[in-house]
């Protein structure tokens, strides 16, 4: 028996009824745990309460709300079946283009006007960090087809390796970056090559393992990584030596000297805030620009099917080598940013969620959409971030934002693909149907 | 000579697929493999490009012998396979999937190579940016072939090229491989469970039966030959 009436024509109202009486009974069914009890502590000890009324509330909510969507859901069908079928040319190509453009305005823009807010400019490097990892991971997931949940793996070594060269060999940010990466990349290869031969939930489980025997690692050699404590002290990233601080040491200049300005401690923010964006952007067009080469489209080909790519005599370990190689490093690259941001790692920072956040900014945004990832990390970054407000239902919100985006947008927020080749307008006449 | 397999043997685990087979190919030959399922054709297809590797015997092919060659170095010599249920690219535009034929080829054959593949197929030119899974499962096959051919291969081997296509494409596939063989001079094997339609087109053919060769001959008198009349033409099909 269906429960949920999925009907294509059009609903009597009694279908309607008993639609929105089984979503209220599954809220029902949800809502006592989650609204119907709560704890209140009284005298020193935890005692359970009922809350029928908010319970009835909720409910009642639920069972209206979805009579009242179902009903608009109607309309709106209705009327789109009475407009007649015109040809539709698809615009979607020019309107991320456009899209992307003023997305890449506004992240420029974002800093002068929020020049004051340390809040905002904070939330946005997150932002960033999160769009560079997925775009990295993209690589791995989106284009090679490569399932990897232990993506915070690379991110880790990448963090780490920063962290250590500066703690021993007292390596800058900008000296550190590139052995990081490279770093990173040895750890994809070696993490990739015993795995070569599995594939979709196997290879999963196998890389979500990886990324816990790497934090477990960090956690445990307390002599290399000094444990659960973490490393502290990490340097900020200077502009051509130039520091960010108060008081630079004896003979050196800091920013605000070198250019005669007034101290203040937005110019390290602002300054962060921009080096991840052209962290981010050297990223994106690394992956774009591969993507258009043999390597890329072998990565693509590799995802829609393995056997075909052995037949057409791709040597598959490599490109699957590559694909985890050059995803790992841009992690790792992120991963010496985040380092370096926040002055102080532990493998706290590292864990499960970590992976599985960057893993949703990728699906949700349509795999191997570029666009659809900034999109996605936006929504991830900051529907938390906004769901502040709302306390103890924050990860309600956030769990039925991404069951909505899934329902509505299943393939992602961007799922068309961009073509790796263009054909120009004579061969291509009639090619568009 | 195109393509000589000697006493080839080969297993899938414990499973002894291939029981000493001997193919022989001429150059500007058309041969077809026929036999039931499981019989050991696209085994024999997969152990001419090394999984499962030959146990034993010998494979030698253009006069070189590939037994012990990796597989991805089989199809760089020159024999491009058009694989069992056309395995195209479904998500990449039909251009991009013959492009990705050519991914070991000369970049300068490749202009020449797009026309010859249009020339022979005009549907894909047509339909050059659009997503190859949207085609038809017959336009799919020809993608297959022309993708295949794009990499210009000495020896062309397809995999049950008319399985699960309408009639009419089964038709135009067959008629497509013997234009290649005589218009282009193409050497085919041609593995198909369609017995009727391969025999007719094919030069030679073999009959396998659980991993062994039990009926060789020309396509004319295997069609004609009792045997092959009873189990694969008339009865149980």
């Amino acid at each position: 028996m269906s429960a949920v009436i999925i009907a294509r024509h059009a609903r009597t109202p009694a279908e309607r009824f008993k639609d929105a009486a089984w979503v209220g009974f599954v809220a029902l069914l949800l809502g006592i745990p989650m609204v119907g009890l709560t704890t209140v502590d009284q005298g020193g000890a935890l005692t359970v309460q009922t809350r029928f009324g908010m319970l009835g509330a909720f409910v009642g909510a639920s069972f209206v709300g979805r009579f009242i969507f179902r009903w608009i859901m109607d309309q709106v069908r209705n009327r789109r079946a009475a407009k007649p079928a015109v040809a539709k040319v698809d615009r979607t190509p020019q309107a991320i283009k456009v899209i992307g453009w003023a997305v890449l305005g506004a992240s420029i823009a974002l800093p002068i006007a929020f020049s004051e807010n340390r809040y905002v400019i904070d939330t946005a490097t997150t932002v960033l960090i999160y769009v560079m990892l997925g775009w990295g991971l993209n690589v791995v997931v989106g284009l090679a087809g490569l399932l990897d949940l232990g993506y915070v793996a690379f991110y880790a070594v990448g963090a780490y390796t920063y962290a250590l060269l500066f703690s021993h060999f007292g390596w800058t940010f900008w000296e550190a970056l590139p052995v990081a990466g490279a770093m990173a990349a040895t750890f994809g290869i070696l993490l990739g090559y015993p795995i070569l031969r599995l594939r979709g939930d196997y290879l999963a489980i196998v890389t979500l393992g990886f990324g816990e025997i790497i934090r477990v690692i960090l956690v445990n050699w307390t002599e290399l990584s000094n444990g659960p404590n973490g490393i502290g002290s990490i340097p900020r990233p200077t502009l051509f030596g130039l520091p960010f601080d108060r008081n630079p040491t004896e003979g050196t200049q800091s920013f605000a000297t070198f250019f005669g300005l007034e101290f203040s401690g937005m110019h390290r923010i602002i300054f962060l805030y921009y080096l991840i964006l052209v962290l981010a952007l050297l990223t994106n067009v690394f992956v774009s620009r591969l993507r258009k080469l043999p390597v890329g489209r072998a990565w693509e080909a590799l995802r829609e099917d393995e056997i075909a790519c052995k037949a057409m005599g791709m040597n598959v370990t490599n490109v699957k080598l590559s694909a985890f190689a050059i995803g790992a490093m841009l992690g790792g690259f992120a991963g010496v940013f985040f380092a370096a941001r926040q002055g102080f790692i532990s493998p706290e920072s590292f864990t499960f969620t970590e992976s599985a956040t960057i893993l949703a900014i990728v699906v949700l945004g349509g795999m191997g959409s570029q666009l659809g990832v900034v999109l996605a990390a936006l929504v991830l970054v900051l529907l938390p971030e906004l769901g502040r407000n709302f306390s103890e239902y924050r990860m309600l919100l956030f769990g039925t934002a991404m069951v909505l985006i899934m329902v509505w947008k299943p393939s992602g927020l961007l799922a068309s693909r961009e073509p790796t080749i263009r054909l120009n307008k004579a061969t291509a006449a009639g090619g568009q149907s | 000579m195109m393509l000589h397999m000697e006493g080839v043997h080969a297993h899938y685990g414990h499973i002894h697929a291939l029981r000493g087979v001997d193919v022989t190919v001429q150059v500007g030959e058309i041969v077809t493999l026929i036999g039931a399922n499981g019989a050991g054709k696209s085994t024999l297809m997969m152990s001419l490009f090394g999984k499962p590797g030959a146990s034993s015997g010998r494979i030698v092919f253009d006069g070189e012998d590939i037994t012990r060659v990796p597989s991805h170095l089989i199809s760089r010599r020159g024999i491009a396979i058009v694989p069992e249920g056309r395995r195209i690219f479904p998500r990449m535009t039909v251009m991009e999937n013959l492009l990705m034929g050519t991914a070991f080829a000369d970049p300068a054959n490749f202009n020449a190579d797009i026309k010859r593949v249009y020339a022979m197929f005009p549907i894909l030119e047509e339909r050059a940016a659009q997503r190859a899974g949207t085609l038809s499962g017959g336009e799919q096959q020809m993608l297959a072939i022309g993708r295949a051919l794009m990499s210009r291969p000495k020896l062309l081997l397809l995999d049950e090229p008319s399985l699960g296509l309408a009639p009419i494409y089964i038709k135009r596939i067959f008629q497509i491989i013997r234009e290649l063989n005589t218009e282009h001079g193409m050497t085919v094997l041609l593995v198909e469970q369609n017995a009727h339609h391969a025999l007719r087109c094919a030069h030679r053919g073999y009959v396998l039966q659980h991993g062994e060769i039990v009926l060789a001959g020309t396509g004319q008198e295997l069609l004609a030959s009792e045997e092959v009349r009873a189990a694969y033409l008339e009865g149980g099909h």
